[in-house]
């Protein structure tokens, strides 16, 4: 299993940082899925090596964390939030238009494996919404016209 | 980022380094950064706990604790390492300041946690930020390397002999996270199951040592109390509820944007003059006066000052500044809805009652919603939101529970309006929207 350098020098760094070897589990379960996409029966081997755990104890930590997925995703995860704030600005129509225009529902991917659709919980946006996060990018006061421009871009780059 | 705004009856002391690049170190340091922390070097731990204490500084994420007393309940002769550990996992529903802090003034945190560490003679703080604000973990952690790079933080601090380490710490997506044993566990690498209390984290918290476990707005304070006079910051506040705060104004109003104002200010001045009203003409129907977990407010209860004593007269609480403001189009039933959702999505499964009751309760909501709603459902909402009470280890059952309450209580007869199959009288398209084979019950 080979992650990149930048990956191995932020590990072997932040295994420094704390009394318990364990500590860094979460992060670097977030960051190795950055780079394979998803967290792989390989990639689970790997860090549960790492860090002397079984490979349950890896797994019973992923499925408790929501940004964590051990199934395939899209090059771009479009995550629109649809808790209060956001409902109250039109999250739901946003959220039926990316359905739409996408053709995919909650947690799946389209057939070109360039995107993928999420119902997310409050996002630390409320004062900015509705709003989403696509990967780790925020996009906030949106509206359906938005959203379509947005997704376009991505789809161009 | 995320867009600034202003007020003029703003007082900025957490928020008055926005906008003016103070992400760079040598340009905190122009504005008065780690002065703060210089000045604590030369104070005794209880002289900084005490200048905590008189400015009357509470919890900012939520529970409104007196910050000055939970520092004070750090054991002093305990032989074991002590730790600050700073809750950025900003998740409450309403509620996006400390993103803003993180973005705009990392090192004020970074600082906060230093006074805190000197206050309890702690080595080290962990600053834990949500996974979703990846860029903001990029921002600290750059600060934190800067930091280090002038010699404020590591072995020797500002040539005092003493030794002060800050580490950043990335979560990966949960709400029940910011909870305060929650995320200890989470720190360690596991699921973020809450601890049963006590012992309270200032004496068995992480790694099984003494911990205090601060919000990021709270320890972004600290070096203003520090530095500007305990008393002053006092002063902008009530009695017992010191300071300003930054409120997340959010939901139907015309300048939505997060505030910073004195605690006492006034929460219909807030809406109709800070917020400037309700968009379209319309009338408040309600209000969420802390973020999702608190109970809602109608229009005619908004006439009260926000502060911690103030919102609890009122029968809800301050929480975590998210104020959400909903308009007399809104239907309460499907905002209770979704608010349920929320909480079944994050209830950890760890205690029955939140496990089970908010599932019941999300199912049951749908269903009603959607014109499958029986009489009995009404109080039944209302009965297993009160089991739910005070029967879990964190607070997350409560704050499925409150919310609930309070509009069942308040809006009943906009259950009683969604009976006998009848669409939703605010939403009759969007309804049929909604599931149907729940209707069936």
């Amino acid at each position: 299993m080979k992650f990149s350098a930048e990956f191995e020098q932020r590990f072997t760094e932040m295994v420094t940082h704390y009394p318990s070897k364990r500590s860094v589990l979460v992060p670097t379960l977030l960051y190795a899925q950055d780079e394979v996409g998803y967290l792989s029966d390989e990639v689970i081997a790997e860090i549960a090596q790492r860090l002397d755990l079984k490979e349950l104890d890896v797994r019973n930590v992923i499925s408790y964390y929501s940004m964590l997925t051990t199934k395939p995703r899209g090059k771009y995860n479009v995550q629109i939030c649809t808790n209060i704030a956001c409902i109250l600005r039109g999250a739901d129509e946003l959220y039926h238009h990316c359905q739409d225009k996408l053709g995919i529902r909650h947690k799946q991917t389209t057939s070109d494996g360039q995107f993928s659709l999420e119902e997310v919980e409050c996002i630390g946006a409320c004062s900015w919404a509705p709003a989403m996060q696509v990967n780790y990018d925020f996009h906030e006061n949106l509206t359906p016209e938005k959203v379509d421009a947005i997704l376009d871009g991505y789809k161009k780059a | 980022m995320a867009d600034l705004v202003s007020h003029p009856d703003e007082v900025k002391v957490v928020s008055k380094r926005f906008g003016l690049g103070a992400t760079d170190i040598d340009r905190y340091l122009e504005l008065d950064g780690y002065k703060a922390v210089q000045k604590a070097l030369g104070m005794t731990p209880d002289a900084i706990i005490g200048e905590i204490k008189t400015s009357g500084l509470r919890g900012r994420g939520g529970a409104g604790f007196p910050t000055g007393m939970k520092w004070s309940f750090v054991p002093k002769d305990s032989p074991k390492a002590k730790y600050i550990l700073c809750n950025g996992d900003e998740s409450e529903p309403g509620t996006c300041k400390d993103r803003l802090i993180l973005e705009h003034d990392p090192h004020s945190v970074i600082e906060g946690v230093m006074i805190a560490g000197l206050a309890v003679n702690a080595q080290s703080g962990y600053i834990y930020i949500r996974g979703e604000y990846r860029y903001l973990s990029i921002i600290m952690q750059k600060a934190i390397r800067d930091a280090y790079a002038k010699g404020f933080l590591g072995k020797n601090i500002f040539g005092s002999g003493k030794t002060f380490d800050v580490y950043w710490h990335g979560g990966a997506g949960a709400y029940e996270v910011g909870e305060e044993s929650a995320l200890m566990e989470s720190l360690e690498g596991k699921r973020g199951v809450p601890r049963i209390k006590p012992p309270f984290p200032a004496v068995v918290g992480l790694w099984g040592s003494p911990t205090v476990i601060n919000n990021v707005e709270t320890l972004s304070s600290a070096p203003h109390i520090l530095l500007d006079g305990a008393q002053k910051f006092a002063d902008y506040g009530t009695p017992k509820n010191g300071g300003v705060r930054l409120f997340c104004l959010s939901g139907h109003v015309n300048k939505p944007g997060v505030y910073e104002l004195p605690l006492g200010y006034s929460l219909k001045k807030m809406i109709y003059d800070v917020g400037g009203g309700i968009p379209g003409g319309k009338k408040i129907k309600a209000v969420v006066p802390g973020g999702s977990s608190t109970p809602v407010l109608t229009a005619d209860e908004i006439d009260i000052a926000m502060d911690f004593d103030g919102v609890a007269k009122a029968g809800s609480m301050l929480g975590s500044g998210g104020v959400v403001v909903i308009d007399d189009s809104t239907c309460m039933v499907r905002f209770a809805q979704y608010i349920m959702k929320f909480y079944q999505h994050e209830s950890c499964g760890w205690c029955i009652p939140c496990r089970e009751g908010t599932d019941w309760l999300k199912k049951t909501l749908d269903r009603f919603h959607a014109g499958g709603g029986v009489k009995k459902d009404i109080d039944n909402i209302q009965y297993l939101s009160e089991n739910m009470l005070g029967r879990t280890f964190c607070p997350l059952g409560d704050a499925a529970a409150m919310p609930t309450i309070s509009i069942v209580k308040k809006f009943r007869k906009e259950f009683e309006d969604h009976l006998e199959g009848k669409p939703c009288p605010f939403d009759p398209v969007g309804t049929t929207r909604q599931l149907l084979p729940v209707l069936s019950h």
